[in-house]
């Protein structure tokens, strides 16, 4: 019987489900801290990856983690982290380091309350800008955002095949909520999982570990493979060569931004319910997609011609979805739980003038009633 | 050098250096060079294959090893080396992982890696470069700097108590520990080679002169006269207490072998829970979630 993809359904929570995606997309490594409220993963971790030949290590701190998951990645094994919040915040140091050096790897971020130790046993989705901008310096990240147990095992193997296509660190967003949730988890065949493998340079010749075409990601010769690679957080040319020219330094991080902004569409993923001929769109992901879905079903009921876009990918930002979106709409209500995040984003799209918000804070979702009595006041 | 290269002058020990790095951007009579230098005789006179080492280095004067070494290798960000070399390792447990780094990378900001890679037995060798002082960012006062140096930061002197890193490492569990100076050139590779061919959590302390910088500010003489006073300023005593070799201004250098002993590696542990969780699992044919 196989043991890394444990086909069948499950009545599990959303963390067990992070952590059965990631042994299905192939995560022989996990190195991690422990954290309210993702400690199920790692503990769920901690006794798969024995079973499939795979290492649990638990670190002494998540600067550590990072790090070690990054060393992991170098040596050819397919890694990720779990945390949240304050965590988070430690692995941002070498999050840069993962997007200097190219390095796939997957974070797990089950959001809580913040700032600081803020609220551990509350959700909240106050990480979102710090996922984009959270380390130091222009770069681009790849952010998935969970709604349902489900999607915490189908995005995570998303993320595991992002981060190996683009050689970029992935972020899954997940929050208190979706992470504790149990319901419904079906694990498909293995043969239905679509499991991306990390390319390798045919020869060793002229092999370049870097590149500066966002159109070419280079194959990743990894440590042991007979390659000698050298990688460094320093501004480096293709070969890995440190070079502090003004050129080189303009056209890395062109690349390192352009290689993801060049395939948001290839990168993005989001669904539209009921947009068509609506007045008024909710913009919104994760958690409160479950609520915001229940209103518009409930609204349109009573009449009202709501439609919902919910975003499973954050970042890279799927503008051209707000766009439409937005063009079709009198109106639009973000809702988030923090007190302004993805706002932003969609009042950038949008104008500033259409866009309502919704914010809620805590552990309580925004309730279907409370989002219906809210659209009852907009455009008023 | 790079006029030697270009002329066709070859050194044995040149399959062991990447030729693209050089020249490199350590000082005239910087000891990082003897530490590089006494680090790949070790490897040739051990015969090792080259592929299946790998260097880690953090940030630093030292820390640019990484890139100067024909080998895998990795320059992490300041402090992390021996948590890279952990997920290194692990991935991997057939490579030979060595991290090369500063007193500081290693001890302040990479302090808490250092005693919790050390108290598992992480099968991975750490060598540091102690020059006392932060080289790469002008010379301030480090971990391991003495009491009344005087550095960028202390210019009156340094008032906090340094490091004694064999005790440190010796405490925090590691089975081998060792110090030499960039003079003791010839023990300094005996050293790097046994090291080699033991398992666990290995480290070598090496006294590296930073002549143009810690060296300067305290007036010790240039690159020569610092090595002079080295080689005077020390003493072999191998085996002597850990908690007694503290390096004090007006004190000699207590080096040699502190520490040779054996216990349960970390990979070996691991492997040993893979094949009971292996032999378990053909026993019972469960699964882990239970299905509805
Ligand atoms: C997070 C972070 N803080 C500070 C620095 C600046 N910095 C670079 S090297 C260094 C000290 C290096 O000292 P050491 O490890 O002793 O190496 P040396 O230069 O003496 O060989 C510092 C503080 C940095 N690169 N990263
Ligand atoms: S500053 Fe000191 S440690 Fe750094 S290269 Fe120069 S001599 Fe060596
Ligand atoms: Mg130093």
């Amino acid at each position: 019987m196989r043991r890394d993809v444990l086909t069948g359904e499950y009545f599990t929570e959303g963390d067990i489900a992070c952590a059965e995606g990631a042994i299905a997309a192939g995560c022989r490594f996990f190195a991690g801290y422990p954290i309210t409220p993702s400690s199920e993963l790692a503990e769920h971790m901690a006794a798969r990856l024995p079973e499939v030949d795979g290492v649990f290590i638990q670190m002494e701190d998540e600067l550590g983690s990072m790090a070690a998951i990054i060393g992991a990645s170098w040596t050819g094994v397919k890694a990720m982290t779990a945390t949240s919040g304050p965590g988070f915040s430690l692995m941002q140091e070498n999050i840069g380091l993962a997007v200097m050096t190219e390095t796939p790897c997957v974070i797990v971020n089950i959001m809580r309350g913040g700032p600081s130790t803020g609220q551990p046993t509350k959700s909240g989705q106050q990480d979102v800008m710090q996922t984009r901008w959270g380390s130091h310096g222009d770069y681009e990240i790849i952010a998935l955002c969970p709604s349902s147990v489900q999607e915490m095992f189908d995005l995570t193997i998303e993320a595991f095949n992002l981060s190996e296509t683009y050689r970029v660190p992935v972020v899954v967003l997940g929050d208190e909520i979706i992470g504790h949730l149990t319901e419904k988890l079906v694990i498909p065949n293995p043969e239905e999982i679509q499991v991306v493998e990390r390319r390798k340079p045919l020869e060793r010749g002229n092999y370049s570990p870097f590149s500066f075409n966002p159109e070419d990601v280079p194959p990743m010769a990894c440590f042991g493979e007979g390659f000698r690679v050298y990688a460094t957080g320093l501004t480096h040319d293709e070969r890995g060569k440190p070079n502090m020219s003004p050129e080189t330094q303009t056209k890395l991080v062109k690349y390192l931004c352009d290689k993801i902004r060049e395939n948001t569409d290839k990168i993005v993923k989001y669904k539209e319910f009921m947009v068509d001929d609506a007045d008024l769109a909710i913009v919104t992901y994760g958690s409160p997609v479950r609520t915001a879905l229940s209103a518009v079903k409930k609204g349109r009921k009573e009449g009202l011609k709501i439609g919902l876009l919910k975003l499973s990918v954050l970042w890279p930002f799927p503008e051209k979805a707000v766009k439409r979106v937005s063009d079709m709409v009198d109106e639009i209500l973000v809702l988030e739980m923090n007190y302004g995040q993805i706002l932003r984003e969609v009042e950038r799209i949008a104008g500033l003038g259409r866009v309502r918000f919704f914010p809620k804070f805590g552990e309580d979702l925004h309730k279907p009633s409370e989002i219906l009595k809210f659209i009852s006041r907009c455009g008023k | 050098m790079n006029g030697l290269i270009e002329a066709g002058v070859t050194h044995p020990l040149d399959k062991y250096l990447r030729r693209e790095m050089i020249p490199h951007i350590w000082c005239t009579g910087c000891g990082n060079g003897v530490l590089l230098n006494c680090f790949i005789r070790a490897l040739r006179e051990l015969n090792l294959d080259m592929d299946k080492i790998v260097v880690v280095s953090g940030i630093g004067c030292i820390g640019r090893i990484s890139g100067y070494v024909n080998l895998d290798s990795f320059h992490t960000t300041h402090g992390r080396p021996i948590a890279f070399a952990t997920g290194v390792k692990l991935a991997n447990p057939e490579l030979q992982v060595v991290v090369i780094s500063g007193d500081g990378d290693l001890f302040a900001i990479g302090g808490n890696h250092f005693i919790h890679a050390a108290r598992r037995n992480m099968d991975l060798l750490v060598i540091c470069a102690n020059n006392f002082n932060y080289g790469m960012t002008g010379g301030q006062y480090g971990p391991t700097t003495p009491l009344t140096a005087r550095t960028m930061t202390s210019p009156y002197g340094n008032i906090e108590h340094p490091f004694n890193l064999v005790h440190l490492a010796w405490a925090s569990g590691a089975v081998y520990v060792a110090r030499w100076t960039a003079v003791h050139v010839t023990r300094l590779t005996e050293s790097i080679k046994k090291a080699l061919g033991k398992k666990g959590f290995r480290f070598i302390e090496v006294i590296t002169p930073c002549p143009e910088i810690y060296g300067r500010y305290n007036r010790m003489g240039n690159a020569l006269e610092i090595m002079k006073w080295l080689r005077e300023n020390s003493v072999i005593q191998h085996f002597t207490d850990p908690s007694k070799v503290d390096i004090e201004i007006g004190r000699k250098i207590v080096v040699g072998e502190f520490v040779d002993k054996e216990k349960p590696v970390f990979t070996d542990l691991i492997a040993d829970l893979k094949r009971k969780v292996k032999d378990r699992l053909e026993a019972e044919s469960k699964r882990t979630l239970t299905k509805i």
